[in-house]
């Protein structure tokens, strides 16, 4: 029933769009996605158009599963109630390899940095990285350093690359969930996303909430050893938050996703800047809880196990995977209705009241 | 969360919905005038979970939505300006234009911020005296004490380069003009609960007795909404049609005193046009002579702009309750969240937005599909 309009044609792209990116494009969600689709992928052939977009990928050398990962980040400010910038690169990153069902490595990590900058804010993040990275038990091996003129960067970015084995026994996609499977989540959502937009505009939540960035890649190896190839998909919800990581899985797998509203945990300061700002905390970014789809016969044990980590203590059976509405999110609300889970539009925006 | 689980009770809720089924013996049709509302009911699937015959219309309570479009073109204008920083809400910055929005602008180069509180934009105008700082003043009577205090916070500090574009709105003439609407079906109201926290509800006394129209006081969690329906329903069962504060733990009957003088002492009643709606007389706010000043238009010369509606767009109609947005034949297809030809499709609190999000995409997949 689509009613195409003359002055504007079918497709109704907006012109100021079609010329610049804008920050939306950025925000993990339809946006990003039509940017990979439109301009990044296309570029890189047609094997590309192919694949199943994830943050990390597998490459075999020689009989070895090798996975490789690579994470631009400009997060602002740069320190921040949790963590900071570098701490961030490295979880990011060790993150987006053990998605894979893999163990990390080595990482490489390069700095922008704008003329100008402190060097004792340098340190900090310098340190910051290696304290990180030996936490997770990784060791960066190689690196770069580049100083743009001032307002070419703003302060510092960080890109980190990660490259690790997968695990025996793993086999993960966002394409491999089925109906039937079940779907886990391994901790409370929102933290990091609101924790960032409260100390960039001093909105005065910071004192109540940390951002959640931790490694992952131990509860990873943790879950493959315990259920191994009944774990289908494993994807840490970050930019986008945890609707855009399901309406992913949903697209790649064709299928429902079904998910229960009560089960979705939020801390309550985080609840509480959400309902202030206007934010759906299923948009909001996470950076230390996964997304795991898994088989149903294993679905209690592995719950029971992942609890039993420090990661996962708050773990929660989220929902299930579902023939109907393929491609499509459904939540369970709390009042017994039903409503679908869609994927951020564009940036996150505050609403009035 | 307190002060919130409390209000999105399971069992509390399933308790309310037999109360209403008890109370209903013929159809109802509500409106309930909030976008917050909105955004709760549809979020929620109250709407679809209540029974047979009871019909929630979706009101013009989105201060995004009927924002007029010559205004959104104003603020364009103002934007494009090299001396300019435009503060705004968040929401208002996706909000079409005739040719472009201000997201879109401040990509090519133009000094857009979002701010939480209109104090902010003055605090800007206080840092950076070298730049003009233009306030973009909308929503209902719930913003209006903000931007009042900021008015008065800029004249306090003597700050020369702070002005507002203003389209403040009024709640009680807009449920009159949809009364006196020949095809209004509207049989009873819950009351924007925020509004009345600000302006009490001594205002919607004489719109009940003149219309006979039961109006409810109504909160903005689910427990709130469907108490506010039971009330609503009870009324109008008894034929009765009183105003009722269903949101008591936030509203007086004379509302918040300091507020109103705020509102008072800068603002003062004038015709607005509504987009969609059209011009309801003494439906808004503009600033007083005393504050004349900090008025954007003259300073900027936009006060003679005009704009002209995108043809297919209803959202006349979705902001009257004449028609639901799947009746729209742009829904879904030509006009989305990502590509609004409409306001009502902009913000979360928008009906064509809160429908789209929910997953309503027509009449019969919808709730079909998801059941």
């Amino acid at each position: 029933m689509t009613t195409a309009d003359p002055t504007r044609g079918a497709c109704p792209v907006p012109l100021a769009e079609a010329e610049k990116v804008l920050l939306g494009h950025g925000s993990g969600g339809q946006l990003s996605a039509e940017l990979l689709r439109d301009v990044v992928v296309p570029a890189l052939g047609p094997a590309a158009a192919e694949t199943v977009p994830e943050d990390a990928a597998v490459v075999a050398v020689d009989g070895l599963d090798l996975v490789i990962s690579t994470d631009a980040f400009v997060v602002s400010p740069l320190f921040f109630p949790g963590g900071d910038i570098g701490m961030l690169a490295v979880h990011g990153t060790v993150n987006d390899v053990a998605m894979m069902g893999a163990v990390p490595l080595a990482l490489a990590v390069a700095y922008v940095i704008e003329e100008g900058f402190p060097v004792a804010e340098l340190r900090r993040v310098t340190a910051s990285v290696g304290a990180a990275a030996a936490a997770a038990g990784v060791q960066v091996v190689t690196g770069d350093t580049k100083v743009v003129g001032r307002g070419a960067a703003d302060g510092l970015f960080v890109t980190t690359t990660g490259f690790g084995r997968r695990l025996p026994g793993a086999r993960v996609s966002a394409a491999f969930a089925r109906p039937g499977d079940v779907v886990l989540l391994s901790g409370p959502i929102g933290a990091h996303g609101t924790t960032i937009l409260s100390t960039r505009e001093a909105l005065g939540f910071e004192a109540e909430i940390a951002s959640d960035t931790r490694p992952l890649h131990r509860l990873v190896a943790a879950m493959v050893a315990s259920a191994g190839r009944a774990i289908h998909v494993m994807r840490d919800p970050t930019r986008g938050g945890v609707a855009s990581t399901l309406n992913e899985i949903a697209a790649a797998a064709r299928v429902g996703v079904e998910i229960d509203e009560a089960a979705v945990t939020v801390p309550a300061p985080v609840a509480a800047a959400c309902e202030l700002l206007g934010l759906d905390p299923l948009h909001v970014a996470n950076e230390g809880c996964l997304v795991a789809v898994v088989a149903p016969e294993i679905a209690e044990a592995l719950l029971a196990m992942i609890r039993s980590t420090p990661e996962g203590r708050c773990a929660v059976r989220l929902g299930s995977v579902v023939e109907e509405h393929p491609g499509r999110v459904v939540m369970n609300t709390l009042m017994g209705g039903r409503r679908v889970v869609d994927m951020l539009v564009g940036e996150q925006l505050p609403r009035i009241c | 969360m307190k002060y919130v689980d409390e209000y999105r009770d399971p069992a509390l809720a399933r308790h309310l919905f037999a109360e209403i089924k008890a109370a209903v013996t013929q159809p109802w049709t509500l409106m309930e005038v909030c976008g917050g509302q909105t955004h709760t009911i549809v979020r929620q699937g109250i709407d679809e979970l209540l029974p047979n015959g009871v019909r929630m219309i979706h009101g013009p309570g989105c201060p995004v939505c009927v924002t007029p479009l010559e205004l959104i073109d104003k603020a364009l204008a103002i934007a494009r300006r090299d001396e300019v920083v435009f503060a705004s809400y968040g929401d208002m910055l996706r909000v079409p234009g005739s040719d472009t929005d201000l997201l879109a602008l401040r990509a090519r180069g133009a000094d857009v911020r979002v701010v939480y509180s209109p104090l902010d934009a003055v605090r800007i105008a206080a840092d950076r005296p070298d730049r003009e700082v233009v306030f973009f003043a909308v929503g209902f009577e719930t913003t209006a004490p903000a931007n009042a205090m900021a008015v008065l916070r800029a004249h306090q500090l003597g700050l020369p380069n702070f002005s507002m574009l203003v389209s403040h709105v009024l709640v009680p003439p807009a449920m009159t003009a949809i009364l006196d609407a020949p095809d209004c079906e509207v049989q009873a109201f819950l009351a924007a609960g925020h509004v009345c926290a600000v302006m009490g509800w001594t205002q919607y006394e004489p719109i009940a007795d003149r219309y006979h129209v039961p109006i409810v006081v109504t909160g903005f969690e689910p427990l709130d909404l469907l108490e506010g329906i039971l009330m609503a329903v009870r009324q109008l069962e008894d034929g009765r049609a009183a105003v009722e504060n269903q949101y008591a733990r936030a509203v007086r009957r004379s509302g918040n005193s300091e507020a109103q003088d705020a509102i008072r002492r800068v603002f003062r009643i004038g015709d607005r046009a509504w987009r969609g709606i059209g011009t309801i007389p003494g439906s808004g706010l503009m600033l007083t002579e005393e504050f004349a000043g900090y008025d954007a238009e003259p300073r900027f010369a936009v006060a003679g702009l005009t704009a002209r509606e995108h043809p297919a767009c209803i959202a006349g109609d979705i902001l009257r309750g004449t028609r639901v947005p799947t009746d729209c034949s742009a829904y879904g297809t030509l006009c989305t969240p990502r590509t609004p030809l409409g306001a009502p499709m902009v913000s979360t609190e928008g009906t064509c937005a809160a429908f789209y999000n929910a997953g309503r995409r027509v009449p019969s997949a919808t709730t079909a599909e998801l059941r």
